[in-house]
């Protein structure tokens, strides 16, 4: 494997949760489209930032990327070999290589396990260490990620939400993985101790040589560590971007007002701004709208939204869009799009046309 | 912004020297250690800290929400001539929900789940003013309609569960604002919700103080929102204010290294990104049993041999306006300290 | 969506069910169980073969089992189950003793529930102080004294010797309302003991959790006094795992827990008929008394779940509410 190939490759993930009901035998009476035809790549080395809000299906992907739930259907390749489908003892190895770190430190750790168990416990599970070489592994890696090694018999009721984080970055770091998803790691935690946990993640990146794939509900976090994003609404893509462009040229206007809603510390410059805030709700999981599904609550929306799921078009800045009406780009950039190879298969691929450049908003 | 909020009108509401201490099974938690500040009418007071800073407790205290057995609350509150903390409680009662609402952060569990939203509102309504139960109901739909909640009519008869994040706050708001406070305390209203949701939230609040004349106490970790909508800005720490002045004055010549380390570690999405995002080494400190001298030495790059002394919060500028904070440096040092990589940040140790 | 008129459907099929279902278990334990040869019983102790064998054929005890189950099931359904000791009527018996049993058990559960609640609610409000302490302990005590040595005890201190109360023994409401509220004071206190003690803190530790939740922080908040906001929050809400509780009792105090209490009071109920044919292992009644109190454990356990949905709406309608 060299540095640049891909990773992981995601192929039109589908993940639902039936509802059921019934009198003496349950019929499925609806269904939660968590994750709707989800397709990304990640290479090595990289890390890409997953943005959306609640409800969005990003904590439901991950899970369906490491397996922890079984995809309704699609695939998930991890260097070549597909992991839908395969038993638990076939993972095995495959979970070594792919850890997890989740949002909230304090319930992800046991309180009732010593800090070094939980650490170290991934590495004896595997058999990889025991007895005096497992304690000093766990204490190197306590050390790497800030911790005191002495604390190693400590319970994590005695540690701040922060250092918490970081005992589950040293138990994810324990096994050596490639990758490492980390699902919402510092949203749980105040603003001076989420920079250093960022950084702590960035060293460690260059290090250990890992790829992230970094959830996040808003755009500020995820652009000091991303190289690359996509963002989500109710189960689906809506625009996948190298980090840079993102922030200035964003096309789905999704991404738009995701981009808006994050203040800018400068009281000057908030004042001139207008920032686009949409109305009303996500809507339910449950019953997404037709089509576009952000065409409820998109000032852009035209009759041909709420008819037809606009396909993934793949611009030439390497940014993708699934929108009728797109955002920042210029005759150019449409001109030459074309319908991207994971586009979702219910979308049309009707792309975004010339003439329908400032469209009259129709709502 | 509230163009009444002018120097020197009569304050609406004088904290004066509040100290809050709970006795815990590990000794005496000093939450809050000396706090005074005005609110002025119409003003958007916000106060900015992390957990442990005390700002929570403040809040919650200026309404007597706080006094348990084992608080020991002393200094004074001052609203409309009675001083909070000494009133009794049906004097407090009488007060909180009519002259002074909160909302706190969490608006899955502010509601009570077995009660429907409307009849929440309507209580509060019934509890300070003789009115029929029809006459509450059509106020309570008025009220949520105020707040941007569609359907007011059908809506006011769901249950909290019924409502979502926003919706819940929205109605929250809605209920605070009932029997026309002239304070609202806001304790976190949007951390718990998504980030377009929470500009939603942010550009009612502002509309309700720009409308009404609403005082507003706005409490929160996010410099982000505190710029997008407060007047004044109180910065506090381990229990104690460590800086406080006008909008522009913290976010443009900031005097304490602990905002400028908050402001440091900050992402602007309008400007590139840092190398290595500014951090603040170390933690918060334990508040049983608070540092001697300057707290936020142990975590402060600038520190030197005078921090060993708690410095009180003076004006410390010549042209000094109501700009205070608690920090030793000159002023001329503290404009040089604070540049770091072209912005304002706190620095590496040296 | 589900309806009430579905989920009530369902839980009648899932009664029928159980009721099935325990009486296949009663009987087939009952035929294993050893000394329990019916046909001994009804011939009685000088019974010799030559009887035995005719009862055997005449009662049908050399039928295979399956034969005999819905035989006895026939039975019970057409009232026409005798037990095989005394020959009487067992549906009879039962229905005589169902008064007894719902005086003594609706009357006890009235008592337990509200002094639970009034206990539990004094200790919760005045929570750590004397109040507190002492109502602890005597929850404590309720709790650990047994059904039948706090009845002897009773029995014997407070009716025999200080002759405050009668000695036991039943009389019907219909002949004399007061003997009746008389006879049944000594048996309501000793069933309501325990679970007084229980439920008081019960409610107390559900109150002094629920007065740290956010909404009640917010009633105080709103200016509505203090007594308020233990009602109508505190209470309120505490109260919901402690009224479905309750029904899960009842149901099981009507079904068969009362047997130790009627039986020390000598109160013919249906308890009293199921323990003596306990100790003579007599099947018919066994199986009537084992099915009637399955009946309404189970329908009490429905009741209580609509109660449930009553009373907290996040429950009501079921997937929406997620």
């Amino acid at each position: 494997m060299a540095k640049g190939d891909p990773l992981l490759e995601v192929s039109h993930l589908v993940k639902r949760f039936p509802i059921k009901e019934g009198l003496l035998f349950d019929r499925e009476v609806a269904a939660v489209h968590a994750v709707d035809d989800v397709s990304l790549t990640l290479h090595e080395g990289e890390t890409l930032g997953l943005v959306g809000e609640s409800g969005c299906g990003k904590s439901t992907l991950c899970r369906a990327i490491i397996q922890l739930l079984t995809p309704t259907s699609g695939s998930v390749k991890y260097r070549g070999k597909e992991l839908v489908g395969l038993s638990r003892k076939d993972l095995q190895p495959v979970r070594r290589d792919i850890q997890m770190i989740f949002q909230d430190p304090y319930a992800s750790l046991n309180p009732r396990k010593r800090v070094g168990q939980i650490i170290g416990d991934p590495l004896s599970l595997h058999g990889l260490a025991s007895g005096s070489q497992l304690r000093r592994e766990v204490q190197q890696l306590m050390d790497r990620v800030g911790l005191q090694p002495e604390h190693y018999n400590r319970f994590p009721h005695e540690f701040s939400g922060g250092q918490r984080q970081r005992i589950g970055i040293a138990r994810a770091l324990a096994l050596r993985p490639r990758l490492i998803i980390a699902d919402e790691p510092v949203s749980a935690l105040d603003v001076s101790i989420q920079a250093q946990i960022i950084n702590l993640l960035d060293d460690l990146q260059d290090e250990f040589d890992l790829s992230y794939i970094f959830v996040a509900h808003d755009l500020g976090v995820v652009r000091h560590v991303s190289d690359r994003i996509a963002v989500m609404y109710l189960g689906k893509i809506v625009e996948r971007s190298p980090a840079a462009v993102l922030y200035e040229r964003p096309i789905h206007p999704y991404s738009v007002a995701l981009l808006s809603a994050v203040p800018i510390p400068d009281p000057r410059v908030e004042a001139e701004r207008k920032p686009l805030v949409l109305e009303g709700d996500v809507p339910s999981p449950v019953n997404p709208p037709p089509a576009c599904r952000f065409h409820t609550r998109c000032p852009w929306a035209t009759e041909i939204c709420s008819q037809d799921e606009p396909p993934l078009a793949e611009y030439e800045s390497g940014q993708a869009a699934a929108c009728h009406h797109p955002r920042n780009v210029d005759s150019q950039m449409i001109a030459g799009a074309t319908v991207a190879v994971d586009s979702p298969a219910s979308a049309s691929d009707v792309l975004p046309s010339q003439t329908e450049r400032e469209p009259a908003v129709t709502r | 912004m509230n163009p009444s909020a002018r120097p020197n009108p009569e304050p609406l509401l004088s904290v004066e020297d509040m100290r809050v201490r709970f006795a815990t099974e590990d000794g005496v938690v000093h939450a809050v250690d000396g706090v005074s500040f005005d609110l002025r009418p119409g003003e958007i007071l916000g106060i900015v800290g992390e957990s442990g800073s005390g700002k929570s407790v403040t809040a919650q205290t200026l309404m007597g929400l706080t006094r348990s057995p084992n608080a020991s609350i002393s200094g004074s509150v001052r609203f409309h001539g009675t001083d909070l903390v000494t009133a009794s409680e049906e004097q407090l009662q009488s007060i909180r929900g009519r002259e002074i609402s909160m909302v706190f952060q969490d608006p899955m569990t502010s509601l009570n789940p077995v009660y429907r939203v409307g009849a929440q509102i309507i209580e509060q309504i019934e509890a300070h003013k003789e009115i029929g139960d029809d006459e509450a109901k059509e106020r309570a739909v008025e009220l949520l309609a105020s707040v941007g909640i569609p359907n007011a009519k059908e809506r006011v008869d769901n249950y909290p569960y019924e409502f979502s994040g926003g919706m819940r706050q929205r109605a929250m708001i809605a209920m605070a604002l009932a029997l026309e406070p002239r304070i609202l305390i806001a304790d976190e209203p949007t951390t718990a919700l998504d980030v377009t949701i929470q500009a939603q939230i942010m550009a009612l609040i502002q509309r309700l103080n720009e409308e009404r004349g609403l005082a507003v106490i706005l409490i929160t970790h996010d410099l982000g929102v505190i710029a997008e909508v407060a007047d004044r800005v109180l910065v506090m720490y381990a229990g104690q204010i460590v800086e406080e002045g006008s909008l522009d004055d913290i976010f443009y010549d900031p005097q304490h290294p602990y905002t400028w380390g908050l402001l440091g570690s900050l992402t602007r999405l309008d400007q590139p990104p840092p190398d290595r995002l500014p951090q603040i080494g170390g933690q918060p400190p334990s508040l049983l049993a608070p540092p001697g001298g300057c707290r936020f030495r142990p975590r402060c790059p600038h520190a030197f041999e005078k921090c060993t002394e708690l410095p009180a919060l003076e004006e410390r500028l010549p042209a000094a306006n109501s700009h205070a904070d608690r920090c030793w440096l000159e002023p001329s040092e503290k404009r040089e300290k604070r540049e770091v990589e072209g912005r304002i940040g706190l620095g590496a140790p040296a | 969506m589900e309806g009430m008129g579905q989920f009530i459907l369902r839980r009648l099929i899932g009664m029928v069910a159980v009721l099935f279902a325990i009486s296949v278990l009663v009987f087939l334990i009952f035929n294993v169980i050893p000394n329990s040869d019916p046909a001994q019983r009804i011939g009685g102790k000088n019974a010799n073969e030559q009887l035995i064998n005719r009862i055997n054929e005449d009662w049908g005890f050399n039928d295979p089992l399956p034969e005999q189950y819905v035989t006895m099931m026939k039975k019970v359904f057409t009232g026409d189950l005798v037990s095989y000791q005394n020959q009487r009527n067992v549906l009879d018996q039962i229905e005589k003793g169902i008064p007894v049993t719902f005086s003594l058990c609706i009357g006890a559960g009235i008592i337990w529930f509200v002094l639970g609640v009034v206990f539990g609610y004094l200790s919760a409000i005045r929570a750590g102080r004397a109040t507190d302490r002492a109502l602890t302990i005597l929850a404590l005590i309720g709790i650990s004294l047994p059904v039948f040595w706090l009845g002897e005890m009773l029995l014997y201190y407070v009716a025999n010797k200080a002759g405050l109360f009668p000695l036991g023994d039943y009389v019907k409401f219909t002949e004399d309302p007061l003997q009746w509220a008389n006879h049944l004071i000594l048996p309501w206190f000793t069933l309501s003991v325990l679970f007084i003690g229980f439920y008081s803190r019960l409610l107390r530790s559900n109150m002094l959790d629920v007065m740290d939740e956010d909404y009640v922080r917010t009633a105080r908040a709103k200016g509505l006094p203090e007594r308020q906001v233990r009602l109508k929050h505190v209470l309120r809400n505490s109260l919901i795992p402690i009224i479905t509780l309750f029904g899960l009792d009842f149901g099981a105090v009507i079904g068969g827990g009362a047997i130790l209490t009627e039986t020390v009071y000598n109160l013919p109920g249906v308890g009293l008929y199921a323990g003596q044919s306990v100790a003579s292992l007599d099947l018919p009644p066994l199986i009537a008394v084992t099915m009637f109190g399955a009946f309404f454990i189970v329908l009490l356990n429905t009741i209580v779940d609509i109660a449930y949905a009553y009373l907290d709406p996040r429950i009501r309608l079921g997937t929406q509410a997620a």
